[in-house]
């Protein structure tokens, strides 16, 4: 056994760089003769865009270029793109409006890039955009999702009603039967709020271009390099991909938001060739990120739970309406329908399902995938339905989910909306839940609690989620543009040092540290002599990026994978050293060795042999690198539960959580810290949304929640220590470390179990977020005002 | 333009400023020192937190002719000279404090300055004075429990009485 393989809690190799303050972030580069960039905004929702009066700044200090729409179009430029085709229930694909990379005729949200300014200074090109004359005419916005249908303001002149598309997943005939001859059926409104994803660092980018080479180069703050430099390539048409270098340095958190192609790394790049190929860097203000980073969520849902006289469910019928924003973002058309509408199943095995999915063009900002991105609200939705039901026919919550599970012996799985778990084990996660939450024992406590004056309640969660985004010939019946597999390369050095490349990406989530352990274990050789590289086109093989939990179940494979075929390498080449037949030797803990015997070889030994092959079988390659490609053959499936309890002060309506649990299902894992980790994160997320998170626009289309100063991060002081463990631990069948994905159950899971305690506590329903006001007006019976 | 000159990370520093440049402009960009980061543009994120004289400043909110003649102390000056990491800083490793590291230096900057104040904090301390300061990836769990063990450390490895 080798240390720091998997299953340790091996410390991180990225910490030293971070925590002494030698982190390499998009900002932290400077290169000789930058000039900067900042972009004008349109203040208005909607507007037609009469003029650019680029004379307005001529001669003002160090300005350098100022570039419009009509640049763009000059040049022949592409539009952004959305990268997955959904089609509505007439079989008639998305109606998609144009998404210039600068407007070009119209704005459509508060934040739609305008114009760029590029000068010496970030100074003087804040100056330049600030006195820039820009000439609109104000037209009326469709601001709120409710109010789309019908509007007679079109988002996009070409798209009737600003309905992008009307989907629909699984059998409505058989819902509708179902629900006619149901004993008890439970009802239920709800709004998924509007969140902004707040990575601490702001999106920036850094285009250059080489005219030695004719190369274009873009550091950019991305969770997919190798996806931005397709898209910015065959798309927009910057550059042929092979002149076009782009490189995801450090990245400060994505949560994915950074997923996305925006116009202005475009901008940069492309416009870097216009002022003699200095590059030219752009930082988001955290003011512009909340107005132009694609939000996340805001659905409006009505949902009907069918149940039987036992307390079966026997039918689930979901209406969603989803907004898009003012464009379609790079992946929102698959956000609230394949990640969501496929989940609705939930861990039950309710025998029929319908859903019918509307998703409008509002003038905001685009709305696309954030942390869990579908999931989060399929699971909310099923969450507080199934907790609503069983109170409604006097169940316990606990057991009335425990009924309906689909049991362990049952797997695989075929839902009715799509998908088939591999595997699961679902009344263990409960069971221990309930267990650490010490259920049992919450009467006790609410008694407790009352005396003091204070509402106590209990939540339960138990979601799951659809992970490791692939398979590549499955999303791609779907609509998908693009494959969804993952690369790696595997190179020994001379020495018996170790390069691993990997396609995905890490922008927090440890890679370089659980990859390292996967190879130790695989290789048996010391953890410390690998180094994991990732996030430059020019050092990685073609990789789809970091996104839907994906890294380890797919580009962990095609680690593993190398290694598998370096081990079969190196069994050749030790056979020939030791005299033995190939089929003779094993391979265990870096040793190669002569099965039966003592003769054994050190994987350093061959490696040596492999790179000085003076003594070396004679028909094989020198070398000992290897690559590979995975593409698995279905999702992964965490599962598990999460117990929340609160008390709420009927006095001021506001919520203190007590006690957050979360038991998750990842199957095997690498790395326990990273994992616990994980989960911290994507629980805070969670009760971000449903305690304090809002986007929230006026009804002229201005955002009022646009600083931290009007949006309620989480804080430190708003979230307990939380108890975060895993069990059941069924391996995943879809790749060979068992392994299924953990970065976004915790903000899938959460926000169900926080708001089920509230209404437990309170005894009516509170739509997200339940601040304080909120709290207290539905304990009062008070309908509030629209926001 | 305005000359300053400052003590920062123990050394001389000076150069040419405008009356509007912060001093975390003047550091990442006059200086290269890059370790303190900007997240935000209203004083509330806690990603720039370095110590001016001995006590954390947001360095987003102070002009760099504010701190003229002022001691200053970044993330790059925290750890001994031969390396070794000051114990916030290894308690942050030891505890996974830390996921993308983008608020790392503020956070630590910041609750060293704790750890001068109150030697002895509890979590409940330690939450409320983390208040100025976001992280968006760790939910602040194990940014708690490293600033915890890092007191404790300090204080010779004395465990914190029971709340
Ligand atoms: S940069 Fe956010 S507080 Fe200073
Ligand atoms: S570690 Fe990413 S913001 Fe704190």
């Amino acid at each position: 056994m080798v240390a720091n393989g998997i299953g340790a809690r091996a410390l991180r190799k990225e910490d030293q760089r971070f925590i002494t303050g030698k982190g390499r972030y998009t900002d932290d580069i400077n290169q000789h003769g930058q000039a900067f960039a900042v972009f004008v905004r349109s203040p208005h929702a909607h507007a037609k865009l009469v003029a650019v009066d680029k004379a307005s700044v001529a001669g003002m200090p160090g300005v350098l270029a100022v570039l419009d729409g009509t640049d763009v179009a000059a040049d022949g430029l592409g539009n952004l793109i959305c990268g997955w085709l959904v089609k509505s229930k007439d079989g008639s694909p998305m109606k998609m409006g144009a998404h210039p990379l600068l407007a070009q005729g119209k704005v459509r949200y508060v934040g739609d890039r305008v114009a760029v300014v590029i000068a010496e200074t970030y100074a003087q090109a804040r100056d330049a955009a600030e006195a820039l004359a820009v000439d609109y005419a104000e037209l009326p916005a469709t601001v709120a999702l409710a109010d789309a249908h019908g509007s007679s303001t079109l988002v996009h002149d070409e798209v009737e009603n600003n309905l992008i598309f009307d989907w629909e997943l699984g059998d409505k005939a058989a819902v509708d039967a179902a629900m006619a001859s149901a004993a008890h059926v439970t009802r239920i409104d709800l709004v998924n709020n509007r969140l902004v994803p707040n990575a601490m660092e702001p999106r920036a980018a850094i285009g250059s271009y080489d005219s030695g080479l004719d190369q274009f180069t873009c550091y950019v703050t991305s969770q997919n390099p190798h996806v931005h430099r397709l898209v910015m390539s065959a798309f927009i048409q910057i550059a042929p991909e092979h002149k076009l270098r782009v490189i995801g340095p450090d990245v400060g958190g994505g949560f994915g938001s950074k997923i996305f192609i925006y116009g202005e790394e475009c901008v940069v790049t492309w416009a870097s060739k216009k002022v003699g190929g200095r590059p030219v860097k752009w930082v988001a203000e955290r003011s512009e990120s909340f107005l132009s980073d694609a939000h996340g969520r805001d659905h409006i849902s009505h949902a009907e739970l069918a149940i039987d006289a036992e307390g079966n469910t026997t039918a689930l019928r979901v209406n969603t309406k989803a907004n898009i924003g003012a464009y379609m973002s790079t992946f929102s058309s698959c956000v609230p329908t394949y990640l969501y509408g496929t989940l609705l199943a939930g861990q039950y095995k309710t025998p029929a399902i319908y859903c019918d999915v509307q998703a409008y063009y509002t003038n905001t900002a685009p709305v696309d995938a954030y942390r869990g991105a579908g999931r989060p609200e399929a699971s909310f939705l099923l969450e507080t339905l199934y907790e609503q039901a069983a109170k409604e026919i006097g169940k316990d919550p606990a057991e009335f989910r425990r009924q309906n599970f689909i049991p362990k012996d049952a797997f695989p799985y075929q839902t009715p909306v799509a998908l088939i778990y591999d595997v699961g084990d679902y009344a263990t996660t409960l069971d221990r839940a309930l267990e650490l939450a010490d259920y049992a024992g919450f009467k006790a406590r609410k008694a407790e609690a009352e005396k003091r004056g204070m509402r106590r309640g209990i939540g339960i969660s138990c979601y799951i989620e659809a992970c490791g985004i692939a398979p590549s010939a499955v999303v791609g019946s779907l609509g998908a543009g693009v494959g969804l597999w993952e690369s790696a390369k595997v190179r020994f050095s001379h020495t018996g040092k170790v390069q691993v490349m990997t396609g995905t990406h890490s922008h927090g989530q440890g890679h370089e540290t659980t990859f390292s352990q996967l190879v130790a274990d695989k290789l048996g050789i010391p953890y410390e002599d690998i180094e994991v590289i990732h996030g430059d086109t020019e050092k990685t093989p073609v990789g789809m990026g970091t996104y839907g939990s994906r890294s380890l179940a797919v580009g962990g494979e095609a680690i593993a994978k190398s290694c598998d075929k370096l081990i079969a390498k190196g069994k050749k080449i030790a056979a020939h050293l030791l005299e033995a037949s190939e089929a003779d030797i094993e391979f265990k803990d870096g040793q190669f060795t002569v099965a039966g015997t003592d003769r054994a070889k050190a994987m350093g030994e061959v490696v040596f042999a492999a790179y000085v092959p003076h003594n070396y079988p004679a028909d094989l390659e020198p070398g000992m690198e290897e690559g590979a490609f995975f593409d698995p053959p279905n999702f992964t499936f965490p599962a598990g539960t999460y117990v929340c309890e609160v008390e709420v002060d009927p006095e001021t309506g506001v919520v203190r959580i007590e006690r957050l649990v979360a038991v998750d299902d990842f199957g095997n894992v690498i790395n326990p810290n990273i994992v616990e980790g994980q989960v911290h994160g994507g629980l805070t997320q969670g009760i971000g949304q449903a305690l304090l998170e809002s986007a929230i626009y006026d009804g002229a289309g201005q955002l009022l929640t646009g600083s931290y100063m009007d949006y309620a991060m989480p804080r430190a002081d708003d979230v307990p220590s939380f108890e975060v463990e895993t069990a059941a631990g069924t391996a995943c069948t879809s790749n060979s470390m068992g392994v299924k994905g953990c970065g976004e159950a915790g903000a899938i899971g959460s926000p169900p179990a926080v708001i089920n305690a509230i209404i437990d506590a309170i005894g009516v329903r509170v739509e997200m977020p339940a601040t304080p006001q909120r709290v207290w007006a539905a304990m009062q019976g008070l309908a509030l005002a629209a926001e | 333009m305005t000359k300053v000159s400052m003590t920062i990370n123990g050394k001389e520093m000076s150069g040419e400023v405008e009356g509007r440049t912060l001093l975390v402009d003047f550091l990442r960009q006059n200086l290269g020192l890059t370790g303190t980061h900007v997240g935000c543009d209203t004083s509330q994120c806690g990603c720039c937190v370095v110590h001016v004289d001995g006590r954390s400043v947001k360095a987003c909110t102070m002009l760099a002719v504010q701190a003229n003649g002022s001691k200053v102390t970044t993330i790059e000056g925290l750890a001994a000279a031969d390396g070794a990491l000051h114990p916030v800083q290894a308690a942050f490793r030891e505890h996974h404090g830390l996921q993308c590291g983008f608020c790392t230096p503020g956070m630590i900057m910041s609750a060293v300055d704790l750890l001068q104040h109150n030697a002895n904090p509890t979590e409940h301390e330690v939450r409320e004075w983390l208040e100025g300061n976001i992280c968006r990836c760790t939910g602040y769990h194990n940014i708690v429990k490293a600033i915890l063990a890092a007191a404790e450390s300090m204080r010779g490895g004395v465990a914190h009485a029971a709340e």
